[in-house]
């Protein structure tokens, strides 16, 4: 082994890295007025993304702030990072690290006195949406949005439909909306996909585009997608039996009634994330055999090894009591499992923890995971993964 | 410009001759018409583009405005909107064919796996190794030659229930291609979907018409004129598949297994692999097709000591420098 003592003299002084971001060549301006910060907004997108620095800034315009935090949900980290307001300044900031390809929810935290507000980035124009409001989005160094779920004008666009059908098992009326894609024929006969929260994923996940694109792209077979919207979401998808008796016995023998599909296991697929998962896998479960494949995006699959302290609050407790009895006992519920789960959530463990069990159970999994968080852009954004695996398109039949 | 660039004398091209040619996205299948002699009117076959396959206006335009559409996939649909019994047979027929290649694939990964396991093995006795690999590659072969004859078993169970030419809706567009076909100079096959056109292939009879023609063909339309159809795609949007035994093409074209766009669909640097392919396929050739190819097949099916071929190494080289 030799080792060769660097020369200090052959060394170029280098310029630390910290010293070449954006923010400290502006803190470290000789003269730093509000003129300056204007100009450094002006020229930068917030926040400021140099490599795995992300700079996120506020500013207190009115000077009344007292503390200002950006609120992020990385697991594992301090999800409250407090801001520093450079002196002589309304200019506010901190730098956090990201790894390449993340993509990051947060708002800010502002105390004004007693008064705190959580509001998204004044300074961000990159907002992602969801049911429960919207988010800023911190978009790292090497995440790009996937270019199929923008419009494409060469997709020939497919039809939704809404339709109502008597639920005897849920006791309401279900109001569900069928994507029926491009070139529909009655000859022909197509997948079934029945994707929970639905109108979520048409909204927040762009979902019709997609689909759209994808098979356009041929990625994805050409495939009747019911989107399907819960009444009481915390009683229905938390394995209830009602929700899985109302998929398998009422309105899939609808659409198999309705509509030219398949009609046998290898060509229906339940789907859904978070807590749409969990619907997805308890009514697999129920109801053996009858699903081939499962699309699960960030499944609340939350367990306990030891007690029954899973600290996820009452709307867990069914789910909790279900992971851990299928735990104990795996069994095949699908032929294949497409798993997603964002490595930012809290969620990330169980779900990894899953892969093997339901492999051991005898089913084909494919687990993709990414760096973000719990959102539907997450979930958009691994669709193509998912899709594509669970009904593939004809690519390989197609030769131009 | 090759050999193949040369032009010819009109009538001068020999009844039966073949020609493959690589995606015509950019055509030159005009001149190439031109360079062969053919007259014409050129009987098409656009039926890989199934609802698009009336969408042939530049192919007409580049055969002169010469060409007949022999419509195979519209008279498809019309068996299957005139024959509901038919239709229903065809629709389990195509599940039992689904649910057979689902069955190879999954044998057919692990084989495939193990080759490329072995493959991979640190060297101890390279002797050794070769002859495991070379006894799981004929583990490979085996299972893709089953296949195949089972996807042929149930071919002729299906034709065997339900004859043919005891349906009076594909009897009488049977009829009508044999007439387009008798009174054509050449055939054109186009791409798109190969098990669309390897299904009205068969349906209308189309091998048993086309002894003495002329046939040009590319992409898919040059895998289905084969003995044994080959799927491949390396680039799919969830991860490179393995290339799969499909089915049995019409035979004109035997011994050689066609891969259109192959720099564009297979990862052809990855020598390892393309080695398993060559090999796994061998004693048939496999051909790249990409863009601008051309290839002459010789009167006995030959080709041509300039086509583009895989070696047992996974290189690319012309026919004629296959050692």
């Amino acid at each position: 082994m030799s080792i060769t003592v660097p020369n200090p003299a052959d060394r170029t002084p280098r310029v630390p890295v910290r010293d070449k971001l954006a923010i400290n060549r502006l803190r470290h301006r000789p003269s730093l007025d509000e003129a300056a910060v204007d100009r450094f907004l002006a020229e930068h997108q917030v926040p400021v993304i140099e490599g795995p620095h992300c700079t996120f800034l506020y500013r207190d315009q009115a000077g009344d702030t007292d503390e200002v935090h950006v609120r992020h949900r990385i697991v594992g980290q301090p999800q409250r990072v407090p801001m520093r307001r450079i002196e002589g300044t309304s200019l506010w900031y901190v730098g956090i690290e990201l790894p390449e390809g993340s993509r990051v929810e947060y708002q800010l935290e502002v105390r004004r006195g007693e008064a705190v507000e959580q509001i998204n980035d004044p300074l961000n124009p990159n907002v992602a949406h969801s049911p429960v409001g919207s988010s800023s989005v911190c978009q790292a160094h090497g995440y790009v949005t996937p270019e199929w779920t923008r419009h494409d004008p060469d997709a020939r666009e497919g039809e939704l439909i809404d339709f109502t059908i008597p639920s005897k098992a849920l006791r309401r009326q279900v109001t569900c909306t069928a994507y029926l894609p491009a070139r529909y024929r009655h000859t022909a006969r197509y997948p079934v996909l029945i994707v929970h929260d639905g109108h979520d994923y048409l909204n927040f996940a762009s979902m019709k585009t997609v689909l759209d694109n994808l098979i356009h792209r041929l990625d994805l077979a050409e495939t009747v997608v019911v989107f399907s919207d819960p009444g009481d979401r915390l009683r229905e998808y938390a394995n209830s039996a009602a929700h899985a008796r109302h998929l398998a016995t009422e309105l899939l023998p609808h659409l198999e009634a309705e509509l030219p599909l398949i009609g046998t296991p290898p060509g229906r697929a339940l789907m859904g994330s978070s807590f749409g998962a969990v619907a997805s896998l308890t009514t697999a479960y129920r109801y053996p055999e009858t699903f081939g494949s499962l699309l699960l995006q960030s499944g609340s699959f939350v367990f306990t090894d030891i007690g029954t302290d899973h600290g996820g609050g009452p709307a867990f407790d069914p789910v909790v009591k279900f992971m851990n009895r299928y735990r104990a006992r795996p069994r095949r519920v699908a032929d294949r499992i497409f798993m997603s789960c964002g490595i930012y959530e809290p969620l990330i463990t169980p779900n990894r923890s899953m892969v093997p069990v339901f492999e051991q159970a005898g089913m084909t999994v494919r687990y993709v995971e990414a760096r973000d968080g719990h959102s539907w852009e997450d979930w958009r954004d691994r669709l193509r993964d998912g899709l594509s695996w669970v009904y593939p398109g004809p690519q390989k039949f197609v030769y131009e | 410009m090759t050999e193949h660039d040369q032009p010819g004398t009109p009538g001068e091209t020999l009844r039966g001759s073949v020609t493959l040619l690589g995606p015509q996205r950019r055509p030159r299948l005009s001149a190439v018409v031109d360079q062969l002699g053919l007259e014409g009117p050129f009987a098409t076959i656009n039926a890989g583009w199934q609802e698009r396959e009336s969408d042939d206006d530049e192919l007409d335009r580049q055969l002169g405005g010469r060409s007949r559409n022999l419509t195979l996939w519209t008279r498809w649909q019309d068996v299957l909107e005139r024959d509901p019994e038919y239709a229903a047979a065809a629709r389990q027929h195509r599940d039992v064919l689904q649910e057979t290649q689902d069955l190879y694939l999954l044998g057919l990964d692990h084989a495939l796996q193990a080759v490329l396991d072995l493959d991979r093995q640190p060297i101890r006795s390279e002797q050794v190794r070769e002859a495991a690999v070379a006894e799981a590659e004929w583990v490979l072969r085996k299972i893709d030659e089953r296949h195949l004859d089972k996807v042929r078993a149930i071919h002729a169970d299906f034709y065997a229930r339900h004859p043919p030419h005891e349906r009076a809706a594909i009897v009488e567009h049977r009829a009508a291609v044999a007439g387009m076909l008798a009174d054509a100079g050449a055939l054109v096959l186009t791409g798109g979907h190969v098990g669309v056109l390897l299904e009205v292939l068969h349906l209308f009879n189309v091998g048993a018409e086309v002894d003495e023609l002329p046939v040009l063909a590319w992409s898919a339309g040059a895998m289905a004129l084969t003995d044994r159809v080959v799927l491949f795609h390396d680039r799919v949007a969830h991860g490179p598949t393995s290339a799969e035994v499909y089915d049995a093409g019409i035979g004109l074209v035997p011994g050689i297994v066609p891969l259109p766009h192959a720099r564009r669909r297979l990862h052809t640097e990855d020598a390892a692999r393309m080695a398993i392919l060559a090999r796994r396929f061998a004693p048939s050739t496999c051909l790249l097709l990409d863009d601008g190819a051309r290839v002459d097949l010789g009167p006995d099916g030959e080709l041509p000591a300039d086509a583009t071929v895989f070696d047992r190494q996974g290189s690319i080289v012309a026919k004629g420098d296959l050692v």
